[in-house]
């Protein structure tokens, strides 16, 4: 992408949570731009929001008083239907959890949100099949979750993720519940496709090998953004944290 | 909450989007199947008593039914045994008691309508019991059909088709073992000619209305289960995960 426009604009969002008697200020007025084709990671302690806005920017939660924009659409002003319409074809979520459904197969796992988005049977079962092959799974397309490693259903979930070709993958703590080797590969991988296809990838993350891919980090303290820093900066910063990519 | 302001062009918009994100028939059909197959022994639970309370019912009807057919076969000695069974009969046809009125006396008495009902009432509460525990299980893979774009009524969907499969078939169960054992009982009581005598007609319109009756209660059952499992937004549904 030349000419990168905003995909995703944070405009003074907070969020206050009440749990029982007490009033949790989750964020507290965050503003943030995020450019269309940019990996982009969201770091911060547990606790210090980051779920919070992660989840404002994937829409699927409200915030309290600012707002949220997805293409220079309000979320806010969204329907049901919209709102389904924007989680299906314009975001591709990633969980710590995995999240595939495990009554299916992978397969059926990356076709679900293309049947949701109209596409027929062997349309959906081609595109399928192709994107686990993009993710090295082809051949075990006929698998439950069950049957797969945790790697290996995160590699699925990525699949999934990308089945209706969305201009945004969120990954929420994508390598929270993988081994360290593992996680990198995921990283990797998540890295490619967003260089491959131009695909924005925002990430909330405590892993620092997070750091070495991204274009910029966004740090997150106590509901507030507390600094960003760009991919040049990072360098310093991390330089003897993780290993450097060649 | 912040509104106004708008910064897209809402009119019309709505109409498309619906038709753009679909769950075709033979789709959720599929995924509903494969639920109840992966979950075999847990849709079993949920069934049971819904077998059980129909299998009573349609017992309690049988046992009319058979006894309707003795009467009907108008042999003196089967309506002496109905009148030693217990049932109210004059010990012969009288002019008192027209015919229609003594097939009447033999169906099932308020008491035994009470029991039956109960126990419909009992076993449609359990089925909302249970089915409210799978929709609490299920809560990730709700939360992650939606975040797929999946709406509202696509989970309704899913849910009430299995819920009325599972009603299907419980019931069927339930009916044909219920007609089985009413009719045993009746071979006990009454010999052959309670098994003879007995109209097909009045067995088929029993099994039918058991099988109506419990899937009916099956579907009424999953109603509220099945709209708290579609209006939970996303986010709770991921928050469920720890």
């Amino acid at each position: 992408m030349v000419e990168a426009h905003n995909i995703v604009r944070v405009a003074g969002v907070a969020r206050t949570f009440t749990m029982g008697t007490q009033v949790v200020q989750a964020l507290r007025g965050v503003d943030l731009t995020i450019k269309a084709g940019e990996y982009l990671s969201i770091m911060g302690p547990s606790g210090s929001g980051k779920s919070t806005l992660f989840n404002m920017i994937g829409g699927l939660d409200k915030p309290s008083t600012g707002k949220v924009f997805i293409d220079e659409v309000d979320i806010a002003q969204l329907d049901a239907y919209e709102l389904a319409w924007l989680r299906n074809r314009k975001i591709g979520y990633i969980f710590q959890t995995f999240n595939l459904i495990q009554v299916m197969t992978a397969l059926e796992n990356v076709t679900l949100p293309m049947t949701f988005a109209g596409a027929s049977q062997d349309e959906a079962t081609e595109k399928g099949l192709e994107l686990l092959g993009l993710v090295g799974l082809r051949e075990r397309h006929a698998h439950r979750p069950q049957e797969l490693s945790g790697g290996q259903q995160q590699r699925v979930a990525i699949a999934r993720s990308l089945a209706n070709t969305p201009a945004i993958v969120l990954a929420d703590e994508p390598t929270g519940n993988l081994d360290l080797t593992t996680g990198e590969e995921i990283i990797t991988l998540l890295k490619r496709l967003s260089s491959d296809r131009g695909v924005t990838v925002i990430s909330a993350t405590h892993d620092y090998k997070m750091l070495n891919v991204s274009d910029r980090v966004v740090w997150i303290r106590d509901g507030r953004i507390d600094k960003i820093e760009e991919r040049a900066q990072l360098n310093i910063t991390v330089g003897g944290i993780g290993t450097r990519e060649g | 909450m912040s509104q106004a302001g708008g910064t897209t062009p809402k009119a019309g918009r709505s109409d498309r989007i619906a038709r753009q994100v679909v769950l075709p028939f033979r789709k959720s059909l599929e995924i509903s199947l494969k639920s109840i197959q992966v979950r075999f022994f847990r849709s079993m639970i949920t069934v049971a008593s819904l077998v059980l309370a129909v299998a009573f019912l349609s017992f309690t009807l049988t046992g009319s039914d058979v006894a309707v057919g003795l009467l009907q076969s108008g042999e003196p000695q089967q309506r002496l045994a109905l009148v030693d069974a217990g049932y109210d009969l004059p010990s012969l046809p009288s002019a008192a008691v027209s015919p229609a009125d003594e097939a009447a006396r033999l169906t099932t008495s308020p008491k035994e309508r009470w029991i039956v009902i109960l126990s419909l009432l009992v076993c449609t509460v359990g089925i909302v019991n249970a089915q409210l525990m799978a929709v609490t299980e299920r809560f990730r893979e709700i939360g992650t059909m939606k975040c797929l774009g999946a709406l509202d009524r696509f989970i309704l969907r899913l849910f009430l088709l299995e819920a009325g499969m599972q009603g299907l078939a419980g019931s069927l169960l339930g009916a044909v073992c219920g007609v089985l054992i009413g009719l045993l009982v009746g071979l006990v009581r009454f010999g052959w000619a309670a098994v003879t005598n007995v109209s097909l007609v009045a067995i088929g319109a029993t099994l039918g209305l058991s099988v109506a009756v419990g899937a009916g209660l099956s579907l009424l059952g999953v109603v509220y289960p099945a709209a708290v499992a579609a209006r939970m937004r996303p986010v709770e549904a991921m928050r469920a995960q720890e």
